[in-house]
């Protein structure tokens, strides 16, 4: 399973996802991209070290897709949160 | 409306500084998620599925225009520029930072705001009829009552950690439009026969994943008493109540576990020690409470029906406006106006900064400056005089908030929906946008007559979807987004909880079958039949037809 590790960022709340300089990016397809389970477990372990330093909240996993260089989180809701309301919203 | 006195005024300028400290120690590190969690959600702010959110207060739905500009001050300063009006008639910004939410609820202090206990297992913001104070039907205002319960429940001590959170509606008119018999409590006023005040008291109602229509507990007390009562109940609740397992946590379970008669007899006993205490509220208290909400200077007016009538055949389409969107006030010459923000396309009870302001200076003009939340999500002016009905639908209309669909197909509750919920299973406002362009045409909606549909993006039921005389339940299937159709439900005088139609449908499917629905309801409805009305003489089996039977549809067709 291909996986990615997200999170809020503490101070806005804004969707993060770790990059491969261990910087937190609100872009998905900045992500780093874990092949297998024990790389991502590793990832999460960088999450949780974030998260006591009060960079991020709740780090997790998800499971994304790579297509043509793209990064895209398998589940509805995952992708909602990645990439924001599928609705538009505030002044027209 | 209520008006801060200096005790108010200290209390929630103490708690903006106890929760700036608060801030400060977490994003210094001395607090963990798991400490800070409970503090920021006594203070109204959640971490959603995109960022933080926070809920502010909008006590029973009434707001000045100082409060409404404030409003659009804080979405335009910390948000993205809008901001969702919610079925607890109060508003929610979506993008929030926690570094900024200090800031934000010191803002809402200088405007007697805040967003204390709108999330927690406490007594969330009390609801009340929208058009209270103001509506022809009504035999007392709620607000009176509403503002005490709100004094007497914040901050109280006993009942801060209760099992669940607690929700409390009170409506003083006949025509229920607070949705009372789906909360907690739920107060009804009426009158003895000598014209005197009580309360209805009906407890254990709610929707959620166990929806339940509340059962009335006693049909009558006297006004003085109504704290004591609330308070024997909350004692009951706060005693009994699970605290083991969250889904039956609420009220409503624990009054079906031990029968209303045996709730009732626990709350009596607890009553009997309690009645005639402390918590009796003293005359002049509730006359002090009544002034702040004593009418406005009406002037002496005539009714301008006839001349409304002449201007609306003239425009037709003031006339449809005219028709859906305003309601009986109690003073000659008066209306009541509602705002319309299920336009179509969009996102119900939304409404951007530049739009709260220029609604604020129509209410300063046209309203006497104050303006209400409804729970179905969209905003009332009280007070418009009858004459200025025609120049009040024009520059309405000029914001796009005179759509003629107050109580229509289109004028759907919608939760957030996995749009922006964590806990949503299926977005909800692509549902309701669908719908709304589906039907656009005035005339077939006016056709169609009174009508609700209400939409929840889960089980929690946000959406009122139970109650909904159409209700949409979204659903996850496989990691599909479905939508489970219920009918007959209604969230007035006469509530009760939809039936569940059949398989659920595809997003894509919903606005046809919709339509079947309604088709169906125009086909079978008798003279002045709504279509709960028809529904509920002719029952569930034609609608299923209609919608799953092929057959059934080739025949209608043909």
């Amino acid at each position: 399973m291909t996986q990615v590790l997200t999170a809020n960022r503490l101070g806005d709340g804004q969707v993060v996802f770790l990059t491969a300089d261990g910087n937190w990016s609100t872009a998905i397809g900045d992500s780093l991209v874990a092949a297998d389970d024990a790389f991502a477990e590793e990832l999460l372990a960088l999450g949780q070290r974030a998260e006591r330093e009060c960079e991020v909240i709740g780090p997790y996993l998800i499971e994304v897709r790579q297509e043509a260089g793209t990064i895209e989180a398998v589940a509805i809701r995952e992708a909602i949160r990645a990439n924001g309301p599928t609705v538009a919203y505030g002044p027209a | 409306m209520y008006r801060y006195d200096e005790f108010d005024h200290r209390l929630v300028n103490e708690r903006v500084a106890q929760f700036r400290r608060q801030v400060a120690r977490r994003l210094d590190g001395e607090l963990t998620e798991d400490q800070f969690k409970p503090l920021r959600l006594m203070n109204g702010l959640y971490l959603q599925l995109h960022a933080y959110m926070l809920r502010v207060n909008v006590p029973y739905g009434v707001l000045s225009t100082r409060q409404l500009r404030k409003l659009a001050m804080i979405a335009r300063r910390y948000d993205r520029d809008y901001g969702h009006f919610t079925t607890r008639q109060n508003i929610q910004y979506n993008w929030v930072s926690l570094e900024d939410t200090p800031d934000i609820l010191a803002a809402l202090a200088e405007v007697e705001m805040t967003a204390m206990q709108s999330s927690g297992n406490c007594v969330r913001n009390i609801t009340a009829d929208q058009y209270a104070g103001r509506a022809a039907d009504e035999l007392e205002d709620p607000r009176v009552w509403c503002e005490l319960i709100r004094q007497y429940s914040l901050l109280n001590p006993e009942f801060a950690y209760l099992p669940r959170k607690f929700k409390i509606a009170v409506t003083g008119s006949p025509n229920d439009r607070a949705a009372v018999a789906v909360h907690d409590i739920g107060l009804r006023m009426h009158h003895d026969d000598n014209g005197r005040a009580g309360f209805e008291v009906l407890v254990g109602g709610g929707q959620g994943r166990t929806p339940v229509i509340g059962r009335t507990i006693r049909d009558w007390i006297e006004p003085e008493h109504i704290l004591s009562y609330i308070e024997a109940i909350l004692r009951v609740y706060n005693l009994y109540g699970r605290r083991d397992n969250i889904y039956k946590a609420r009220i409503k379970i624990l009054v079906n576990a031990l029968g209303i008669d045996k709730f009732r007899e626990l709350v009596e006993t607890e009553w009997a020690a309690l009645r005639g205490g402390e918590l009796t509220i003293p005359e002049e208290e509730i006359e002090r409470i009544e002034r702040y909400f004593a009418p406005p200077a009406w002037e002496t007016l005539f009714d301008q029906g006839e001349a409304m009538r002449a201007q609306a055949a003239a425009e037709p389409e003031f006339g449809a406006w005219l028709e859906a969107n305003t309601a009986a006030h109690k003073a000659p010459g008066y209306m009541i106006v509602n705002l319309s923000l299920k336009a179509t396309g969009h996102e119900p009870g939304d409404l951007d900064a530049d739009r709260m302001d220029r609604v604020a200076d129509l209410a300063d003009r046209f309203s006497l400056g104050e303006l209400r939340v409804s729970h179905r999500q969209n905003l009332v002016f009280a007070d418009v005089r009858q004459q200025d009905a025609l120049e009040l639908w024009r520059a309405l209309r000029e914001l796009g908030l005179a759509t003629p669909n107050i109580g229509k197909l289109t004028d759907m509750i919608a939760c957030p929906g996995l749009d922006y919920c964590a806990l949503a299973n299926a977005r909800s406002i692509p549902v309701a946008q669908d719908i709304s362009r589906h039907f656009t045409a005035v005339d077939k909606l006016h056709a169609i007559g009174d009508l609700t549909i209400n939409i929840s993006g889960c089980m929690n039921a946000c959406g009122h979807h139970h109650v909904g005389n159409i209700g949409i339940l979204g659903v996850d299937k496989q990691g599909q987004e479905f939508f489970q159709l219920t009918l007959g439900g209604a969230s007035d005088q006469h509530a009760a909880l939809g039936d569940r139609l059949g398989r659920a449908l595809p997003q894509a499917e919903v606005p046809a079958a919709i339509e079947r629905i309604v088709d169906c309801y125009l086909d079978l409805r008798a003279a002045d039949e709504t279509f709960l009305d028809t529904y509920r003489r002719v029952g569930i089996k034609p609608f299923k037809a209609a919608v799953y039977d092929d057959t059934a549809e080739v025949r209608r067709v043909a």
